[in-house]
């Protein structure tokens, strides 16, 4: 069991490894000072991507164009229905087409005060840098953005800023940049400088004299296990939300990759910051197995209401203006329904638990269209957002042009992962780790439409940099099949599949995952208390005993086998859970989406207390059911200022 | 309410298979039709036999990963008031209290069973490979304003780009053909300008590609924009047919 007094922590800082120089200047002049590979030195270093969202399938892509050896591993069954398929309002850049007084500087400086100043400055410029060139790549893969009658590009804004910024392709802009990079991908794997091994699950991270040097793997279809070798493995495997249960994130997202490069040694930082979405359909009952998202950009024309009187329980449409309460507009008269989304998901929790609950089961709050129809007629609301509305009736049963939509937050996206340097690198030499997975350039909270950009950023314009300096210095690896830590990682794969089948108790695993999932939403959710966390921190290893000791696997190792895979990834949620609930007891400031009660504004606010938590917290795995070590990373900010954030 | 379920089961690729009864009951009218199969399959564990094999992940209808046929009917989508829905999105309100109703995989020659009601949908990935995209490597692009796209091209080539690759129009092919698969993707990318340098080519290899896999030809039933959750049309094979058209008097290879 993890316990809070016994955190040691680590006396010498991290080095982010960020360059010198004005932040203008930085990625400039390292890019100019990293080492090259040399064209025909490439083919010869081997590269494991894993992951073939917006991050690996373009770091994939544009390492195999570059003329590296490169394998992609995935567990869907094509690159093109990675989770990143699923985003769809839209992705940021600082293009300020609107002319509406947006710049790289603007950008930078909205994404770290969005983040709540819990993010590195350095990183984030270099992000808002490289945001331009994401958008021409796109539009020359023929990714089909939204454009304006005169044929230029179409913007619309997105939480948490006040200029339009954001690009997208109707409400399927993930789909559409992903199938971009998943081309790109595919026509390498036509060239033959990537391999494809779709319906491919990593189980564990190899370390071979200090270097990370491979992977093992198992194929999902036939169950049998082998050991990929190479120079240097990148993790683009995506966020944890999963740990949760319930989440707007797909069924198979899950984080035994970076779970394994952590207990393999790889620091693990923020775990306690997730992103709780205001914008999801709220569960309808026990059957519930995920939350779907409202894209948050319905928010530019829908209005966010409760009944001003608790309990009330008359239909929307009974209910008179003046008694309905628009909490947010009222609260935040400049951002109004556009306030950050930890703002907002807070706000309708608060409405919620106050008795203002809308709907059969009372856990929502409304989304309404009815004055957007009327100002912009039903046709433009339709080509706007029309599979939106189609979706939510077809869950639902309800007509959103007709009745307002009923929303409710759901955990959506972690902006902890493992910890990386300047370089995404992680402390690991030769571990990349990219997209959602790593802890991210969002600091405590994400804005909209800007996973999308670090994604691609990430594999498209930064790591074949950065990789390519890695290897210049490290040169190739010395991994043999041979060597005994190929042999340990296999044998703990095979060990923890084994001990899988063979408890052979009474419970399933989803009835695990559901008993974690609540302790984590209940405890480790929208608002978090010292007593609440010791409670997690105390249940969380009860049930994973339990779990060990009853849960049921059936089928065997040698075939496709769904329980299997499902009890895999439960388990290392279940040991995640307790970090996530750790590092949320340790910070006992608020910021961003983590809000400790204990730590909050006259008005209800996240405080953050800059004096003494201004750090990345990044965890060190020290055994089985040890309290972890703590490696802080101080945050030194040159060009933003700090201040208590105010959407007024 | 209570159902009765027919579900193809099948070991694996060399298995036969065959259908296998199971009455279900407590599912809720709200609930999907993939939790119902999660229900199904919690019953199952719990009676020690092994759950039903499916594919799915989004569960939101965008990931094209979710394939099964319901009734006869890919996704189901018959039921649902707004027909153009995946099986991940059909709701059990949809159905009859005692319902007898019958769930296989896609049944095509190119798309081989896996297990129960996965099947192996790689041809799809490798007639992409053959030409389905605009050879364009990272950090060559120009400016994306530099070259306008009027607001139709661009929303025709959306309409395209919608596909989901789920494969439903080969299931519901009677010829279990892949032409609007094929036809969405190439016509994208010739509504688009920078798909033209590239076009002819592209429209002979993927066409080609396909034909390889096994898949069938089109007569013309209609029947795959009908089974289409993405609405993707008709009119984009016929595209890609005078796209193959003008490739062949262009002498493209
Ligand atoms: C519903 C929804 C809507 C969203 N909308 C937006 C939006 O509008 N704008 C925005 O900017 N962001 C949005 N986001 C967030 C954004 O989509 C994600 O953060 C981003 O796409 C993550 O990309 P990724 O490449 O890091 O990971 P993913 O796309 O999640 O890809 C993970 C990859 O890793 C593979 N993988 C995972 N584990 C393993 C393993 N153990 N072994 C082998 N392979 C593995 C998977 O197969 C997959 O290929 C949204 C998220 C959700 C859930
Ligand atoms: S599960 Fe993704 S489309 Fe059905």
């Amino acid at each position: 069991m993890m316990n809070i007094d016994e955190i040691q922590v680590a006396e010498e800082t991290l080095n982010s490894a960020v360059p010198k120089g004005p932040i203008h200047e930085k990625w400039d002049q390292h890019r100019f000072e990293m080492k090259l590979v040399s064209p025909a030195n490439r083919r010869k270093f081997t590269i494991i991507v894993v992951g073939s969202g917006l991050a690996g399938a373009s770091a994939a892509a544009s390492l195999g164009e570059m003329g590296y050896n490169v394998h992609c591993f995935f567990y869907q069954d094509s690159a093109r229905r990675a989770h990143s398929v699923a985003a769809q309002g839209g992705i940021n850049a600082a293009k300020n087409y609107r002319n509406d007084g947006d710049s790289i500087f603007r950008l930078f400086y909205d994404t770290v005060k969005g983040g709540d100043y819990r993010s590195r400055e350095a990183n984030v410029y270099r992000l808002a840098q490289v945001s331009n060139a994401i958008i021409d790549q796109c539009v020359a893969q023929g990714v089909p953005f939204a454009r304006e009658y005169g044929g230029l590009l179409a913007n619309r804004s997105f939480g948490g800023a006040q200029v339009s910024r954001t690009f997208y392709a109707r409400g399927q802009t993930g789909q559409q940049l992903l199938l971009g990079a998943y081309q790109a991908l595919q026509r390498q794997a036509h060239a033959g400088t990537v391999k494809l091994y779709p319906r491919t699950e990593m189980l564990d991270l190899i370390i071979i004299n200090g270097r990370a040097q491979g992977i093992v793997t198992r194929n999902m279809v036939t169950g049998e296990l082998k050991t990929y070798l190479g120079d240097a493995v990148v993790l683009a495997t995506g966020g944890y939300g999963n740990a949760y249960f319930l989440s707007t994130n797909a069924k198979g997202s899950n984080a035994t990759a970076i779970w394994r490069a952590y207990k393999r040694g790889a620091y693990f930082a923020n775990p306690c910051f997730v992103q709780i979405h205001p914008t999801c359909i709220p569960p309808s009952g026990e059957h519930q197995s995920k939350l779907t998202l409202m894209s948050e950009s319905l928010r530019n024309d829908g209005r966010i209401w409760v009944p001003r009187r608790a309990g009330d329980t008359r239909p929307p449409n009974e209910i008179p203006e003046e008694e309905r309460y628009y909490y947010l507009e009222e609260k935040y008269p400049s951002f109004g329904n556009l306030v950050p989304r930890d703002v907002a998901s807070r706000n309708a929790k608060a409405v919620v638990d106050a008795g203002h609950g809308v709907g059969e089961l009372r856990n929502g709050v409304y989304l309404d269209f009815k004055d957007a129809i009327q100002r912009l007629g039903k046709e433009v609301i339709k080509d706007r957002y029309g599979n939106l509305f189609d979706m939510y009736t077809s869950i639902t049963g309800e007509d959103p042009y007709e009745t307002p939509m009923r929303i409710y937050p759901a955990v959506h996206y972690t902006m902890g992962g493992l910890w990386v340097d300047y370089n995404l690198m992680s402390n690991i030499p030769g571990l990349f780790v990219i997209g959602e997975a790593n802890f991210s350039d969002h600091g405590a909270n994400r804005l909209g439409a800007s996973a999308l950009m670090q994604g691609l950023a990430d594999g498209y314009f930064i790591l074949p940099y950065t990789l390519a300096n890695y290897l210049a210095q490290a040169g190739p690896g010395d991994a043999e099949m041979s060597h005994s830590a190929v042999k340990d990682a296999q044998l703990f794969v095979q060990d923890k599949i084994d001990k899988l089948l063979s408890v052979n108790g009474k419970r399933s695993v989803l009835h695990f995952h559901r008993e974690l999932g609540k302790v984590l939403w209940d405890f480790v959710g929208m608002a978090r208390n010292d007593e609440g966390l010791r409670h997690a921190l105390k249940r969380i290893p009860e049930i994973r005993a339990e779990f060990w000791e009853d849960v049921r696997v059936p089928g065997s190792a040698a075939d496709l086998n769904q329980s299997l895979e499902l009890a895999g990834r439960v388990a290392d949620f279940l040991e995640l859970g307790e970090l996530l609930a750790l590092d949320a007891l340790y910070r006992t400031e608020s910021c961003g989406a983590h809000f400790r009660e204990e730590s909050q504004t006259e008005e209800g606010e996240a405080l953050r207390d800059d004096e003494n938590f201004s750090f990345v917290s990044a965890w060190e795995f020290t055994g089985d059911d040890q309290t972890p070590r703590l490696h802080k990373e101080p945050l030194v900010f040159e060009y933003v200022k700090l201040s208590q954030r105010s959407y007024k | 309410m209570k159902l009765h379920l027919k579900i193809w089961r099948q070991k694996n690729a060399q298995d036969p298979g065959g259908f296998v009864d199971y009455d279900l009951d407590g599912v809720s009218p709200d609930s999907s039709f993939l939790e119902m199969l999660d229900l199904l399959n919690e019953e199952l564990i719990a009676k020690g036999q092994e759950p039903v094999a499916f594919d799915h992940d989004c569960r939101e209808g965008i990931c094209g990963m979710c394939s099964l046929m319901i009734n006869g009917v890919p996704h189901g989508q018959d039921r649902e008031p707004i027909k153009q829905i995946t099986a991940c999105q059909l709701h059990m309100r949809h159905f009859r209290d005692g319902e007898t109703v019958v769930i296989e995989p896609w049944r095509a020659r190119a798309f081989p069973v896996i297990k129960d009601l996965i099947v192996d949908r790689s041809a799809f990935d490798r007639i992409i490979q053959a030409g389905g995209y605009i050879s364009v490597s990272t950090g060559s692009a120009p400016e994306a304003n530099a070259i306008p796209i009027g607001k139709k091209d661009a929303d025709k080539a959306m309409d395209a780009a919608a596909c989901i690759g789920c494969g439903a129009c080969v299931a519901a092919c009677p010829n279990a053909s892949a032409m609007l698969f094929v036809g969405a993707k190439v016509a994208q990318l010739s509504y688009l300008p920078q798909g033209q340098i590239e076009r002819y080519d592209r429209v002979v290899n993927m066409v080609n590609a396909m034909d390889a896999e096994g898949f069938g030809g089109c007569t013309n039933t209609g029947e795959c924009e009908a089974a289409c959750p993405k609405e993707i049309s008709l009119d984009f094979i016929a595209r890609m047919n005078s796209e193959l058209i003008k490739a062949n008097l262009k002498g493209g290879r």
